[in-house]
């Protein structure tokens, strides 16, 4: 059911178990693949592994104590070895972290110059500066600002564009909408569309809001502690009825769930795994 | 009133040198979070390489301070990747054992070297006093405030606008956002003890050449660590702060109290003073306030 097989994919990831501290095993056999050009959903709820899937693939797992122990990951059909996060960045794979972790002491701008870091064309550069300011006009107003100072929202549209600087072949992004007001998120989601059109970027984009995710991307997977339990293109995952249930909150009436009764399924949903 | 006016012309020239060791302190501590103990004897060696160049090859001033530059910087790359890289993730008071370790291997191995005999650099600058109305500051010193200071002000400039500054700070700000934007975040560690090699080491060749060297110069490295306390452990402009503080109580206190007390007041004053301004704040001057490892 995966697109695993997929020639046209440009990320693979096959069966991986990631241990973190030598003993708590956090994947247990997850697989996906990202096809070339394409945006894919990664769903699932709170320690379902999502973020470190992201980290599994952009080498950040080991500096926080992590292991691949299992399993092999593929990116523009060459194996990925142990190598790590600032080569792969070089090699086109960028992970905008949870939480934006824009540099605070930094300025907005030295923010920018860290994203470019790989960088060694000038021009290109600044065209892909333009870009940025084209998509969000406030960067541009708070350049000499400390990137600390900056409100949440700002940060995110920060730390976008810092990804957008480094020209990524495969943009992985976590959570691009936390903490952020409904319609600053509608705006998020526009821009990182665009960036897949516009740029061909692809991208992998891990969220909690399903119903935002699932409308951009064309392929999604839904997570479990640790293991894929549901994925298929965006049409059918939004047709199946579990997915209305326990992702998008909705009954089948198609009115919003109470909080309540959302819980109540989290609790039947178990079998999904 | 001219005594106070030339203590406090003495203690800033002093000042701009403790200023320049300093951040060879800061540099280190900002990008790996290691209390280099050994920023003194970094400072001894320097004064010995230039001893070596201009002295022993007999090389012009210029090119043996490049060459001291140079040599600091190996120094630092190498002792970074030798030892203090897998020291990575050890706990702190480990790592600062490592560094007093260090500060004595350094010291035996100057002795071994250079013999513990005192040495003087020749003459660099005129010998001449310079004389700014009623004060006079020995040649020397002065010249040795103003080297540090065009030193200081091309390290702030480095970390300001240099690619590798920016990214340096980044590291010091968030190791794996760093990583996650490209940065080598081992290869600005690298960066970082070469940087602060080097500062501390143009501090010894100043140092050493104001009044000798010693394979115990070292010592007057322990004068950072009042330094960087009242300046606040990571901060650039801290240091320089906290190096005008220290060199400006030192000699005020000193100059005024030790005909009294038969001397020791200038060396005693900085810790004093130390010890009120942390009473009051405790992460220093200018340090932020989740840094407090010491
Ligand atoms: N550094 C770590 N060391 C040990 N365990 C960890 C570490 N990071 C994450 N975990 C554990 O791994 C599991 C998955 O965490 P992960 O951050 O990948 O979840 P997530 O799906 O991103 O969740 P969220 O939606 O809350 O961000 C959790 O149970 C978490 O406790
Ligand atoms: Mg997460």
């Amino acid at each position: 059911m995966t697109a695993n097989n997929d020639e046209q994919a440009i990320l693979t990831v096959n069966n991986i178990e990631v241990v973190y501290n030598h003993v708590v095993l956090v994947l247990k056999g997850l697989s996906l693949a990202v096809p070339k050009g394409s945006i894919v959903a990664l769903l699932g709820s709170n320690g379902a592994g999502k973020s470190t899937t992201l980290k599994a693939i952009s080498g950040l797992l080991p500096l926080e104590d992590g292991e691949i122990t299992d399993g092999w990951l593929e990116f523009e059909g060459q194996r990925l070895g142990d190598e790590l996060p600032h080569k792969l960045v070089r090699r086109g794979i960028f992970q905008v972290m949870e939480g934006r972790r824009v540099f605070e002491d930094l300025t907005v701008e030295e923010n920018l110059t860290c994203g470019a870091y790989t960088r060694r064309d000038r021009s290109g550069v600044k065209a892909d500066l333009d870009k940025c300011f084209n998509y969000f006009p406030i960067l541009k107003d708070r350049l000499g600002k400390l990137a600390g100072y900056l409100s949440g929202g700002e940060q995110q549209m920060l730390a976008i564009s810092r990804a957008l600087l480094a020209r990524p072949t495969l943009m992985m992004l976590d959570e691009p909408s936390l903490g952020l007001a409904p319609l600053l998120v509608e705006e998020i989601f526009a821009i990182i569309q665009e960036i897949n059109q516009k740029e061909g970027t692809s991208i992998l984009l891990v969220e909690q809001n399903a119903q935002m995710a699932l409308g951009v991307s064309s392929y999604g997977y839904i997570m479990e502690s640790g293991r894929v339990v549901l994925d298929g293109p965006v049409e059918r995952l939004l047709a199946d009825q579990d997915v209305q249930e326990f992702y998008l909150g909705l009954g089948s009436g198609g009115a919003r769930k109470s909080y309540r009764e959302v819980k109540h399924y989290k609790r039947r949903k178990r079998w999904l795994s | 009133m001219d005594i106070l006016a030339q203590l406090i012309v003495s203690g800033i020239a002093v000042g701009g040198v403790y200023a320049l060791i300093a951040l060879g302190f800061v540099v280190i501590y900002k990008a790996t979070s290691i209390i280099n103990f050994a920023t003194g004897e970094f400072m001894m060696i320097g004064a010995y390489f230039f001893y070596t160049f201009l002295v022993m090859v007999g090389m012009p001033p210029i090119p043996s301070f490049l060459m001291v530059m140079l040599c600091s910087a190996m120094l630092g790359l190498f002792i970074e990747r030798a030892i203090l890289r897998h020291m990575l993730g050890q706990p702190t008071i480990s790592i600062v054992m490592v560094t007093i370790g260090l500060s004595s291997i350094l010291m035996g191995l100057a002795e071994m070297i250079w013999s513990t005999d005192f040495k003087n650099f020749p003459p660099l600058f005129p010998r001449a006093p310079i004389i700014l109305g009623d004060i006079i500051i020995r040649s020397n010193l002065f010249w040795g405030f103003i080297v540090a200071m065009l030193a200081v002000a091309a390290f702030a400039l480095l970390f300001k606008y240099a690619k590798v500054g920016v990214a340096m700070r980044a590291t010091a700000g968030d190791q794996m956002a760093a990583f996650s934007m490209g940065i080598n975040v081992r290869t600005m560690f690298t960066v970082a003890w070469s940087l602060g090699a080097i500062a501390a080491a143009l501090g010894g060749v100043i140092i050493g050449n104001i009044g000798g060297i010693q394979p115990t110069l070292g010592n007057i490295g322990l004068k950072i660590f009042p330094v960087v306390i009242l300046g606040g452990l990571d901060s650039i402009a801290g240091a320089v702060v906290g190096g005008f503080i220290v060199g400006l109580v030192e000699n005020i206190a000193g100059g005024y109290l030790d005909p009294y007390v038969g001397g020791g007041v200038k060396d005693l004053a900085p810790f004093v003073v130390l010890v009120l301004i942390l009473l009051i704040k405790p992460y220093g001057l200018f340090g932020k306030e989740d840094i407090e490892r010491l």
